[in-house]
């Protein structure tokens, strides 16, 4: 261990930057799990473009299982001889597929297919970092892509061939072969994903009997990654090939695609990675300007999903409605306006200013607006408690400004019932207040009784509620007793100046020092 | 009594409902956690007739809601009527089994299996059984996934047809489409075996068991591993070779990192649950395996088994298997290239001393722990300090302690606090192994310079770690060493070190006794009350408070009541309210 300087010695948290760069020094993480045996060392054979077309076929297949042979690329020193004839094998193979024509013989295909599938098919190696973050962290890179690339692209070229029959490759490119790329989908790293997204996209085009198949399996990835494990790092590519596939659906929608809409594409908003849900949208939009009846479940699917911590999320849920909104008919609007508006309404009385904003924005759309003006007698009455509440006292300026205007267009449409709504908005308040204390008197008069009953039926949780109440009072008390304390370290904070300006980088110590 | 049968004039169901209803997520979920208060006002005939009506149809509601819901139906046997009508409660539980949400189904599920319980034997048959056969043959794969988990409650309790046809259902769940499914199904199969007449385990379990395990997805074939310890456990001895060691050494070579990840987790079960001949003839290479798979995953598992393992080999051959075949693996894993294995080694690595002795102890493994404690990750060093105890027992501390002191040093200055605040708390327990001497010639300076950490959690971890010390080298060594060191930091120009003054002081009056607290103390915190930090002076109110019990009345009158009674008339609020609190507390008003 080297000496640790006094600025770090302060605490290990202010060092993520520093971990970070530790941790991308070693990012590259290789899955190859127990090659039979050492690789043999390869020795090169001749250029498939030097030899007689009647042994070019011969020579293709060997230079095929030569590059079945796989290396250990975390250990960057052995094998470097073989590795090169390996990639400057695998690039001839690449040129040779996608330049030449006639060369895919159907005894070819299972060569290529079983050199395919030894190199890529591979169990994903443990992520480094647990809580792989996509948006924040470095990604754990391939070792062994400088061959597994190439491999991709050849793949690639293999299946964009003009001379490709489906029909024979269907024997080697099954439902297996399917099922082990798509596991690949959640290696951590993008330029993987990437090739992967695309030559899924071309099995799917070109495997017509493998379309249902690969749509239910990537509806199993995604009900395991909303439901089971949160975690699966191609979700957003998925969703990209899926975008394309649902703009290719014939009409009127199978029930199996509906189905896919509203068990997996509405419940996947819950996810945690915000970079998903642009694809999302696109999805969701998709379905609708296919079949337009379905805008009131999806609305309300969303409405339940609605994010209640996480406003950034919010904020992306926000965007999907308005686009949604873009493409929505009349009619429909009609049916979902008042669940619609109700959020909205909290998305505008939201404190966090970039919520209220996102939420205010949509009266700058010319076609909501619209919307909004053929049914401003219902959804005047909903906005504008909430409305008439935030020009008063939302603490950010530009909110209570984008509200004025709001306010004014919504006046302007409709200004009879504005006025009827400004001059009952009190007696509306106490009318709601009242309601309050009523909850609370039945409340009380019920936990009277089950008090009286307690002692007669035999119930697990009796009492307990009554005893909790006692309990929050209490906590409020010294809750109260702690914000007064609180005050007080700025004081103490001023006093002792000397120390203050070690303690800022110490998450222990102001937590206990605000105290 | 009005509770027994409802009374409709003060409580009209359709008031409830209401509430249950209402358009705030939050009230309608205060509602469902008190529906119990909502059932007892409309006793049971009303609960049956009326409120459980309403919650199987209407409530189409947000997960947390149904969740809360789920929980509550498991208690309402006795609100609906007691174990007579408890099939009641099916139909509302039977619909939160199908939904989405993972939890909420769960719930539901247990909420399921807890009233089955309930249920007589007729009514399991016609009333819940139906219910399960219904969830394992639901279209969504949701309901099939919560069916999985009925089988084994109400199999026991019924008749033979039945149990035939739940047998088929659950084998038609392990080859399920949708994976979901089948790892649901996969989770179950230990349980379900266990409940199962042993014919059955051998002729269906197993199939099921084969299957499960060479699923084509990894996350099924793990989930049998799981099993693989239950079934192992119910078959006869001469039954495992056949019936289940096939499967598991596939497991343990499994091309999936997660399923071997799982085998060596489940590693002492596993031993246990084959017996002493199978673990010494496949157990041990298999074991040997593990430790030096290629994945560091898989290898700190294992290395986390090394204790459990050795322990429980069969002792004839215990020692010789050990020498043999683990301790060269230990040997490589002590050096191995990722800290977490290196880490787990070194928190069950001491306990291997007592297993093979003084000699082989101080002649293989005090080598690998010298190593270990010079190791370049903090955590690694950390495990071995904090499991000095075992090594004291077979060899004493001695051996280690040239090595153990730069050791502690390096991890008592460690950058990050949370190491520092580990090996705090390993410091009593040190020295009392290592005697007074040794900690006063070495340690005790570590243990004074921890109180003006930076950090508070390791100002107050030292604190309390005094604390300890005083208790095991008594007052007189506190008079001498610490006492004054502490007392002198009242003077520091911090007011975070002058109040650890203060909280040294709290957490030492008592051990010390009255005569340091009165004569050496409670002067020093009666002159710290005309500190110029309120925060200061507020602690010492709560000072004099936690040390007023240790001092005596003369001093209290004397001494305490005034400076007290100054600092209840302090500008300061806090001041004041602490001060008060004292007064109020020692009954000095």
């Amino acid at each position: 261990m080297s000496a640790i300087s006094a600025s770090e010695k302060v605490d290990g948290f202010t060092r993520k930057s520093m971990r970070k760069a530790q941790r991308q020094r070693k990012s590259q993480g290789s899955s190859q799990y127990r090659t039979q045996s050492a690789p043999v060392e390869l020795s090169p054979l001749p250029q498939l473009k030097d030899a007689p077309s009647t042994e070019q076929q011969e020579l293709f297949t060997q230079k095929l299982q030569q590059c079945c042979m796989l290396f250990d690329f975390l250990d960057s020193v052995t094998d470097l001889k073989s590795k090169e004839i390996k990639r400057a094998t695998l690039n001839e193979l690449v040129d040779y597929v996608s330049t030449n024509r006639g060369v895919l013989v159907e005894s070819a295909y299972p060569e290529i297919t079983d050199m395919i599938c030894t190199n890529i098919f591979r169990t994903l190696p443990p992520s480094d970092n647990p809580d792989f973050d996509p948006e924040e962290d470095e990604p754990t890179l391939e070792a062994s892509w400088p061959h597994i690339q190439l491999v991709y692209e050849f793949l690639l070229r293999f299946l964009e061939n003009p001379d490709f029959q489906p029909s024979i490759a269907k024997r080697y490119i099954d439902q297996k072969f399917v099922l082990q790329l798509l596991e690949l989908f959640d290696s951590e790293d993008p330029r993987e994903r990437d090739f992967l997204k695309t030559i899924l996209h071309r099995i799917y085009g070109k495997f017509l009997g493998l379309r249902a198949f690969i749509r239910k399996q990537i509806n199993n990835i995604f009900l395991r990654f909303i439901y089971e494990t949160e975690h699966f790092n191609g979700v957003a590519e998925l969703l990209e090939i899926l975008g394309s596939i649902i703009n290719g659906f014939a009409l009127p929608l199978k029930a199996e695609h509906k189905q896919f809409l509203m068990k997996v594409l509405i419940p996947l908003h819950t996810a945690k990675a915000l970079s998903l849900f642009h694809a999302q949208a696109y999805c969701v939009v998709q379905f609708l300007e296919k079949d337009p009846t379905l805008t009131e479940p999806v609305i309300r699917g969303l409405l339940k999903f609605w994010p209640k911590t996480c406003s950034q999320k919010e904020v992306m849920f926000l965007g999907e409605i308005e686009e949604i909104l873009d493409v929505i008919e009349p009619t429909q609007f009609k049916k979902i306006q008042e669940p619609l508006f109700k959020q909205i309404s909290r998305c505008v009385a939201n404190p966090h200013f970039q919520v209220a904003e996102r939420a205010l924005y949509f009266w700058n759309n010319e076609y909501i607006l619209s919307l909004i003006e053929e049914n401003i007698d219902k959804i005047l009455p909903i906005m504008f408690g909430s409305l008439y509440r935030i020009s008063k006292e939302h603490w950010n300026p530009t909110i209570v400004a984008l509200v004025y205007n709001v306010l004014k267009t919504l006046m302007e449409m409709n200004c009879t019932l504005f006025d009827e709504l400004t001059s009952s908005y009190k007696a509306d308040r106490q009318r709601e207040k009242k309601k309050e204390q009523e909850r609370d008197e039945l409340w009380q008069k019920l936990e009277e009784l089950r008090l009286s009953n307690s002692t007669l039926v035999q119930n697990n949780s009796h009492g307990l509620p009554s005893v909790q109440n006692n309990n929050n009072n209490n906590n409020n008390n010294s809750n109260n007793n702690n914000t007064d304390a609180q005050d007080k370290s700025a004081d103490a904070a001023a006093d002792a100046a000397l120390t203050v300006t070690t303690n800022n980088n110490d998450p222990a110590e102001s937590a206990t020092c605000a105290k | 009594m009005a509770g027994a049968d409802g009374d409709d004039s003060l409580y009209p169901i359709a008031v409830l409902i209401d509430e249950l209803r209402n358009e705030d997520v939050q009230l309608r979920l205060n509602s469902i956690k008190k529906l119990s208060t909502i059932a007892l006002a409309l006793g049971v005939e009303r609960t049956r007739t009326e409120l459980l009506p309403f919650l199987t149809d209407t409530i189409y509601d947000e997960d947390e809601v149904l969740l809360a819901l789920a929980e509550q139906l498991g208690n309402f046997t006795m609100l609906v009527g007691g174990p007579e009508y408890v099939h009641c409660l099916l139909p509302p539980l039977e619909s939160l089994a199908t939904v989405e949400e993972t939890v909420v189904r769960d719930k539901a599920v247990e909420s399921l299996r807890k009233i089955s319980q309930e249920h007589s034997p007729v009514d399991l048959e016609v009333h819940f059984e139906p219910l399960v056969k219904r969830l394992a043959s639901g279209d969504w794969f949701t309901s099939r996934t919560s069916a999985c988990g009925l089988f084994s409650v109400c199999y026991p309790r019924v008749s033979s047809t039945v149990k035939a046809e739940i047998r088929q259902h659950f084998r038609t769940l392990c080859s399920d489409d949708t994976p979901m499914v089948r790892r649901a199904a996969a989770s179950k199969l230990g349980e379900f075996a266990k409940v199962l007449e042993l014919d059955y385990v051998k002729s269906d379990i197993i199939s099921l068991f084969t299957a499960l395990a060479s699923d084509e997805q990894d996350s099924v074939r793990l989930l049998a591993v799981e099993a693989c310890v239950s079934i192992a456990t119910l078959l006869p001895q001469e039954d495992l070779e056949t019936l289940v060691m096939p499967t598991l050494r596939q497991a343990a070579e499994d091309k999936s990192w997660r399923v071997r990840y799982m085998v060596a987790d489940k590693f002492s079960e596993l031993q246990k649950a084959v017996g002493p001949e199978i673990t010494k003839n496949d157990l041990v290479p298999a074991f040997q395996n593990l430790l030096k798979d290629c994945e560091a995953e898989v290898r700190a598992a294992a290395a986390n088994k090394v204790k459990e393992f050795c322990e429980n080999l069969p002792e004839d051959s215990r020692e010789q298997i050990i020498m043999t075949h683990i301790l060269p693996c230990v040997k490589e894993l002590v050096s191995d290239t990722n800290q977490h294995v290196k880490s787990a080694l070194a928190s069950v690595i001491m306990g291997l001393s007592t297993i093979l002795g003084k000699d082989n102890t101080i002649e293989h493994l005090l080598p690998l722990f010298l190593a270990q404690l010079k190791d370049e990750c903090p955590e690694v060093r950390l495990n071995i300090i904090s499991n000095l105890d075992c090594v004291n027992e077979v060899i004493g501390i001695r051996q280690l302690s040239q090595s153990l002191l730069p050791a502690i040093v390096e991890l008592a200055e460690d950058a990050k606090w949370r190491v520092r605040l580990a090996i705090i708390e390993y410091m009593p327990l040190l020295a009392g192994q290592l005697g007074v001497e040794f900690f006063d010639e070495k340690l005790n300076t570590l243990c004074m310079a921890w109180l003006i950490d930076h950090v508070y959690a390791i100002r107050e971890a030292a604190t309390c770690n005094l604390m300890k010390l005083v208790e095991k080298f008594g007052a007189e060594w506190a008079q001498n060493t610490i006492v004054p060191k502490v007392l002198g930091m009242a003077n520091d120009p911090n007011y975070l070190h002058r109040m650890t003054t203060l909280f040294c002081i709290n957490a030492l009056s008592e051990a010390c006794g009255q005569d340091i607290t009165t004569k050496q103390m409670l002067p020093v915190v009666l002159k710290m009350s005309n500190d110029q930090v309120a925060n200061v002076r507020f602690n010492v109110a709560k000072s004099l408070q936690k040390i007023g019990p240790v001092l005596d009345s003369n001093a209290l009158q004397t001494e305490v009541k005034p400076v007290l009674e100054k600092l209840a008339t302090d500008t300061d609020m806090d001041v004041k309210y602490f001060a008060q609190e004292a007064i109020s507390v020692l009954a000095l008003a």
